[in-house]
């Protein structure tokens, strides 16, 4: 129990995707203009990054292992993931228009997030198992969520802000993210 | 457009990381010491050059439905070439980089490349773009990895510069941001400058 | 020029078939001219820290030792359980010049570290190599620098507690970086203890 707790706090918090392993900067910077779109693309990564761990560490570990083609762990992964969200798409639009209204424009986008490939990959260096892999991942989804909500609720007031011509838009941005990113080392006492 | 301006082209005017902000997760991540951005710089140059050939050479292969799925298995096997190549014989480079060689693949500037420029040019003017995107991601991360490295530790590529410490907080996650945001703004200021 | 092929059925399956056998030629072929010199450098990145860490010696017995089960099994694979440790005895002609022990270490903020540590016969620490780690770069990571590693040199742990100063041990630990330092003793500690119990063996 103990052990679960540490995990969370420090894929959330410590270890966040975004503020300490640079994962998913795309996204993070892209669609956090405005409150409600960061909140749709949080829920949508969390989906898909749960999801897509779950199918590629069944691939690595009952295909690329037997077969002893790690090497192809790459390549593999990442046509996995493409296919996933690919068929995600086709299956919330048939199956849940709501759903697919309120997820459906991020998942193209998530194809090419670089966290989705990111966790997969790293939940197989942490030689996680089964449950680990599922825990790490969809916490960390989590943690990638939070920042993209808390950022995308410091840009909506920076735009009533008055910021020197030449440091507007991604200038700006940017260190706000690097003040973010410099509270998020606080919770490193945590642990 | 002559060649030279394609070469030109990705070095400057649509440097991929200070005009096109595309690859935005290896220039934060990898760029704690301008040898670290260097290598990583080349190792994406690599896989740009190898992925706007073939994929120019082939382009009259591939029909349209299924562009991007092949576009990915091709950009995906180059990655996989370089983490191989890098692990046997550059096994440093490649434990420092490590989560980023095979995040090449999402890499944002090859697709793109791939998709807008080497799947509608010929083979030599794609090779020039491949190097041209390559070389200007490389420089601007090596830049970034240069400033990180001089204002965090005091050194350079590697040679202490002064006895002291730097501002540490520019090696560590949040002065990649940091960095990034005030050199895009000394950018801004730059290019205001020469347009008036 | 030629027309770019149509996204006919057939042709779509022609052209994917022919780009994934063409890498997968490609991949093939890298790979198996980089699998043996991969092998290689790490064989011999591990000779060179065993090299390091111990004095001059003629031949290497390598063993197998088991120690307690560390990691938490139910969110880890069994192989992270780590319930051996490998150690490297090291003879100069017939005599025990030093012992290395390849430990490691959970306690790290960027996951599992490993070291290598040298021991001599009579349990001083000898030298001690950082074989990987992925603690945070600029603070963690100074643990393979001089001034911190260092001060284990020429110590032996029964009158130098294996703790950071913190903890009431004789440890400096390395400015901002707790955790690594910890780590590191933690690790270190591990080798001692079983170092220890084999020392016990040879004399008797």
């Amino acid at each position: 129990m103990a052990a679960l707790i540490v995990i969370i706090i420090s894929t959330i918090f410590v270890n966040n995707i975004v503020f300490s392993q640079f994962l998913g900067i795309c996204p993070f910077l892209g669609v956090s203009g405005k409150l409600s779109t960061a909140t749709g693309m949080g829920a949508a990564v969390v989906f898909v990054i749960t999801l897509a761990t779950l199918i590629t560490f069944l691939i690595y570990e009952y295909v690329l292992v037997p077969f002893n083609m790690q090497f192809l762990q790459t390549i593999c992964y990442i046509l996995v993931i493409a296919a996933l969200v690919q068929m995600l798409e086709i299956i919330l639009k048939k199956t849940s228009p709501s759903l697919y209204q309120a997820l459906g424009i991020f998942l193209p986008l998530i194809t090419t997030n670089c966290a989705v490939l990111g966790v997969s990959i790293m939940v197989i260096q942490q030689s996680y198992n089964l449950a680990g892999a599922l825990l790490f991942a969809f916490f960390t989804a989590i943690g990638f969520a939070l920042a993209l909500i808390i950022f995308a609720g410091c840009r909506e007031h920076l735009e009533m802000v008055d910021v020197p011509e030449n440091m507007r838009g991604m200038p700006i941005a940017l260190i706000t993210a690097g003040i973010l990113s410099l509270a998020f080392m606080g919770f490193a006492g945590l642990v | 457009m002559n060649r030279g301006k394609i070469f030109t082209n990705g070095l400057f005017k649509e440097n991929p990381t200070f005009v096109l902000l595309l690859g935005m997760c290896p220039t934060l991540g990898v760029t704690t010491s301008a040898i670290n951005g260097l290598g990583m710089g080349l190792a994406t140059t690599f896989v740009l050059l190898l992925s706007n050939i073939t994929i120019s050479s082939l382009k009259k292969l591939i029909p349209d439905t299924v562009r991007i799925p092949a576009f990915i298995v091709l950009i995906a096997s180059f990655v996989t070439v370089v983490d191989l190549l890098m692990q046997a014989y550059l096994p440093d480079l490649h434990a420092k980089l490590g989560l980023f060689i095979p995040l090449i693949v999402v890499n944002c500037i090859v697709l793109g490349r791939a998709e807008a420029f080497a799947s509608k040019h010929g083979l030599l003017d794609s090779a020039l773009d491949g190097l041209g995107m390559g070389f200007g991601f490389t420089l601007s991360l090596t830049v970034l990895g240069m400033v990180r490295e001089f204002l965090g530790a005091l050194s350079f590529f590697g040679h202490p510069i002064a006895p002291a410490d730097g501002a540490l907080v520019f090696v560590l996650a949040p002065g990649a941001f940091l960095a990034l945001g005030f050199l895009l703004a000394i950018i801004n200021t730059i290019k205001k400058k020469k347009q008036a | 020029m030629a027309e770019k092929l149509a996204s006919s059925f057939k042709n779509i399956l022609f052209s994917l078939l022919l780009i994934t056998a063409v890498t997968a030629g490609i991949l093939g072929v890298v790979y198996k001219y980089t699998q043996q010199p991969i092998e290689q450098k790490k064989s011999e990145k591990k000779e060179k820290a065993i090299k390091e860490v111990l004095p001059s010696y003629d031949n290497i017995v390598e063993e197998k030792l088991a120690i307690a089960s560390v990691a938490e099994k139910n969110i880890f694979k069994k192989e992270m359980a780590a319930d051996s440790m490998t150690i490297y005895k090291a003879y100069k002609g017939e005599e025990l010049v030093g012992i290395a022990a390849e430990t490691f270490s959970d306690k790290g903020f960027g996951g599992r570290i490993f070291l290598m540590a040298g021991f001599l016969p009579d349990g001083t620490i000898y030298k001690i190599n950082v074989l990987s780690h992925s603690e945070t770069p600029g603070l963690g990571s100074k643990m393979t620098d001089p001034g911190f590693y260092q001060q284990f040199e020429n110590k032996n742990p029964q009158n130098f507690k294996l703790t950071v100063k913190k903890d009431g041990g004789d440890v400096d630990a390395i400015t901002a970086a707790t955790i690594s330092s910890r780590a590191y003793c933690d690790a270190v500690d591990k080798a001692y203890n079983i170092i220890s119990n084999i020392g016990g063996q040879n004399n008797e």
